[in-house]
């Protein structure tokens, strides 16, 4: 009868129709695999550090894009639909609490996340030859993956305010998806390659400090170099993802509404 | 022309093991509502899809207004109103374009306007679909139905969701429409809709029809009355009501069913008499269609 | 001791005013209609006294509590069928159950209630492999799973056959005997006489009318229309209570097949107040 043990239950839910949705299966696990295959295989840049690819550069940033997508649509589109089918307003009359539905939402992201994780890794080391990091960065990897994750499904559901109705919800939320991963280093790299400007406009946002993050561990340090700021800047990427997790609860906090206002 | 609006032989739908209708033949002559009845999952919205053209039986004919309903489905349509019980609309367009929209589908539609205000829909004539609530919804697939001046209509479960007095209007709709000269059929929960409106009554059971007949027919048919006495509880019957059936329905509810002849009426009276028991309601009604319906179909069949 | 307490409530969209002003009181363990036709208030009303819209005047107390800021152990006392519902479309019958009665710290036995609604048939069926008739059944699977002291039911019989009709009021009648208040609204005059202790009608946002089935609107004073055939020629007369001409019909030798005794019905009744108030 605690909030953690209502939101597990809902996770537990979250995840069941997911697995039962074979659409939402198939476009969640393929498509970012499907894209590493694409630039893997079309981009051969090389880099001044011998054996590291384009593929393995993509590899890792394409974790912060995975994690990104996942989190927009599942809150984002995942909240708006709920809205829509009755399911908020079902919850609503239950004793659970709103931390709880937004927790089982996260477990959900969390486990998708995950497996998108293992899928993209898999792919850079079974194809494209990435080499797997030690156990000190796998310790990075968690703590990085766990920011992200917190901080892109906050993020999601507070843009899901602008989102109406879950029909549109995909195509609207994939502006800020689509616009967040170009100017954040994922597809385009290195970032320096973009004006300053942008660069600095992408440095508000928690993706480019994801990608940034997970190259750190993936990649060997000599590749640091084509970073922003020629370093991993370990501790700044925890304090952006970590400011962004307490934006994303304040924001989360301040727009999650069971019911629509007044119609 | 024909005399049958609806002429339906030995109709036969199947879904893989299933069977959904399993042989049933009516008559809907023009200008007659016939109400078909049966619990969920009975066949009549199989039965009124292969009427509509919505669906090939598997075996059987169906002649709707001398024609073949998905052989002529073309020259069929615009002669028919189609009342679909969900969907099927743009949610997204208004009530007053939509009803438009199919205006415009016919060679002499009726007058928007009219149909709007008679169905009570006026001040929803801006707005969208799935803004309207499900009774509202269902006067504007009534309105829709009717808008190209059908000679026959077809009408699920017409009233669902609706307030009582939307329910007296679109009752009123439907006794004028028969009164024009058009030929409905429609299916409905609601026995006391069936028993105003319709002609002819088909109740459905299974697959199969169980009873046809018009109200009058059915009820008198059955032939048992029904007292209804209100009086103290917990009483026992005597021996002189050994014929006839007496159930306490609620506690001090008495239902007495049976041959209610003079003399029996008359022992009831003087049993609760006999008893001292205060008497405080007598209500003696013929069986309903409801009751009619109800003693067919009394084995539990959830769909 | 009141399960739901109501003064003065009042509640405008976008400037128009959808209740004006409304007192009412439900008792514990009554069963209560609100009639009225739509768009007179009852699912503002009821969505107000459920806690999911916000009033703008008024007091009202359910089972106690202001049902604004009342929190989980408050919801957990109350249960709400909801209607035309389309969530949780991919979850079994009974996994939607189950995750319900999680919620509730004394819920019902997840097979009790699949079998008090009678979809054994359909418990591990997907939700959306359901009828419109069965989905109904689940819904008031999950507003009782949860064994509420006060229960919302929202025009529950919409779309049912009348043998589920029945099968339902069983239900209702069961769960009032055991104690459970119950708060209706339906648009069948019939169902409300069968089912309520208490009813009252909302028309335009006021409460134009309260009482007992039998009392409503001036109902018992009503009288009663006796016709009966004596030699050949149909008598009818207008008394306040049958009974005694009941007994002289008898005793005077009438053939009582041609008796009939009827009242104003709750729906004649219903559609007057509703006229009178337009």
């Amino acid at each position: 009868m605690s909030t953690l043990s209502f939101g597990v239950s809902r996770g537990h839910v979250e995840l069941l129709q997911f697995l039962r949705d074979r659409t939402a299966m198939i476009f969640t696990f393929a498509f970012p695999a499907m894209l590493l295959l694409l630039f893997g295989t079309i981009f051969s840049d090389s880099y001044d550090q011998p054996g590291v690819s384009a593929a393995h550069v993509f590899s890792a940033s394409m974790i912060a894009y995975g994690i990104l997508t996942t989190a927009f649509v599942t809150m984002g589109a995942g909240l708006a639909l709920d809205r829509e089918d009755g399911t908020l307003k079902r919850l609503h009359g239950t004793p659970i609490t709103a931390t709880s539905y937004v927790l089982g939402k996260l477990l959900l992201v969390a486990f998708l996340a995950v497996a998108e994780a293992i899928i993209l890794v898999a792919v850079g080391a079974l194809v494209f030859g990435m080499s797997l990091p030690d156990a000190s960065h796998w310790l990075a990897f968690v703590w990085i993956f766990l920011l992200s994750v917190i901080s892109s499904s906050l993020l999601g559901m507070a843009i899901s305010v602008i989102v109406k109705h879950g029909r549109t919800a995909g195509a609207i939320l994939n502006v800020p998806v689509v616009a967040l991963q170009f100017i954040s280093g994922v597809f385009i790299y290195p970032v320096i390659q973009l004006p300053s400007w942008l660069i600095t406009i992408a440095s508000f946002f928690p993706v480019k400090w994801s990608a940034q993050g997970f190259r750190y561990v993936f990649l060997p340090d000599g590749m640091r170099v084509n970073e922003a700021a020629g370093q991993w800047e370990l501790g700044r990427i925890a304090l952006i993802l970590g400011a962004w997790c307490v934006i994303g609860l304040v924001l989360c906090l301040m727009t999650f509404r069971w019911t629509r206002p007044d119609q | 022309m024909r005399d049958e609006a609806v002429e339906v032989r030995d109709i036969v739908v199947r879904y893989g093991d299933t069977t959904a209708v399993d042989g049933v033949s009516l008559t809907v002559p023009r200008g007659r509502v016939l109400a078909l009845l049966g619990h969920n999952g009975a066949g009549k919205t199989s039965l009124l899809q292969v009427c509509e053209g919505f669906r090939r039986p598997d075996s059987g004919v169906a002649t709707v207004l001398g024609l073949d309903p998905m052989g002529d489905h073309d020259a069929l349509m615009p002669r028919l109103g189609i009342m679909l019980q969900s969907g099927g609309v743009y949610p997204w367009a208004t009530a007053g374009e939509i009803l438009r929209l199919f205006a415009s589908f016919a060679a002499t539609p009726l007058d928007v306007d009219m149909l709007l205000d008679r169905l009570g829909l006026r001040k929803f004539e801006r707005t969208r679909w799935r803004r309207l609530s499900g009774g509202e919804q269902q006067r504007l697939s009534l309105a829709v139905a009717l808008v190209g001046r059908p000679e026959l209509v077809f009408l699920d479960e017409p009233t669902a969701g609706m307030d009582t007095e939307a329910r007296h209007t679109t009752w009123r709709l439907i006794e004028e429409l028969r009164a024009d000269g058009v030929s409905v059929l429609l299916t409905t929960h609601l026995l006391d809709e069936a028993e105003r409106l319709a002609d002819e009554v088909v109740i459905m059971r299974s697959g199969v029809v169980a009873a046809t007949g018009s109200p009058a027919e059915l009820t008198a048919a059955a032939g048992i009355d029904l007292l209804e006495v209100r009086a103290d509880p917990g009483l026992v019957p005597d021996g002189r009501l050994a014929d006839l059936k007496v159930t306490e329905t609620t506690p001090g509810e008495y239902a007495i069913t049976g041959a209610l002849d003079a003399a029996a009426i008359s022992d009831v009276l003087g049993w609760f008499a006999g008893a001292g028991a205060q008497v405080t309601a007598v209500n003696t009604r013929r069986r309903t269609l409801e009751d009619v319906y109800l003693a067919l179909t009394t084995e539990k069949v959830y769909r | 001791m009141t399960a739901i307490e109501v003064r003065g409530l009042r509640k405008a969209y976008r400037g128009h005013e959808v209740v004006r002003g409304i007192d009412l009181e439900v008792g514990r363990g009554e069963v209560f209609a609100l009639l009225g036709p739509n768009g007179a208030g009852k699912t503002t009303t009821t969505e107000i006294l459920e806690g999911h819209r916000r009033r703008d005047a008024g007091e009202v107390r359910v089972l106690g509590a202001d049902p604004g800021t009342a929190g989980p152990d408050w919801r957990a006392r109350i249960g709400i069928v909801l209607q035309n519902t389309e969530d949780a479309a991919d979850l079994t019958a009974t996994e939607m159950v189950r995750h319900i009665a999680g919620f509730y710290p004394d819920s019902r036995p997840v097979a009790e209630v699949i079998g008090l609604v009678g979809l054994e048939e359909k418990k591990n069926s997907r939700i959306r492999t359901l009828s419109g008739g069965q989905r109904r059944r689940l819904d008031v699977a999950l507003g009782i799973v949860g064994r509420p002291e006060l229960l919302f039911l929202d025009e529950p019989t919409t779309g049912f056959d009348p043998e589920a009709r029945r099968h339902f009021w069983d239900l209702i009648r069961t769960l009032a005997a055991e104690g459970t208040t119950i708060l209706l609204t339906t648009h069948y005059l019939e169902e409300a006489e069968a089912l309520a202790d208490r009813l009252a009608v909302l028309a335009a946002g006021q409460i134009v009318a309260e009482g007992t089935p039998a009392t409503l609107g001036g109902r018992a004073q009503a009288g009663a229309r006796v016709t009966w055939h004596e030699n050949g020629v149909a008598r009818t007369e207008q008394v306040d209570d049958p009974t005694p001409l009941l007994r002289k019909l008898v005793a005077a030798d009438t053939d009582l097949r041609t008796l009939t005794v009827t009242r104003p019905t709750l729906e004649d009744i219903y559609l007057n107040l509703i006229g009178a108030h337009r």
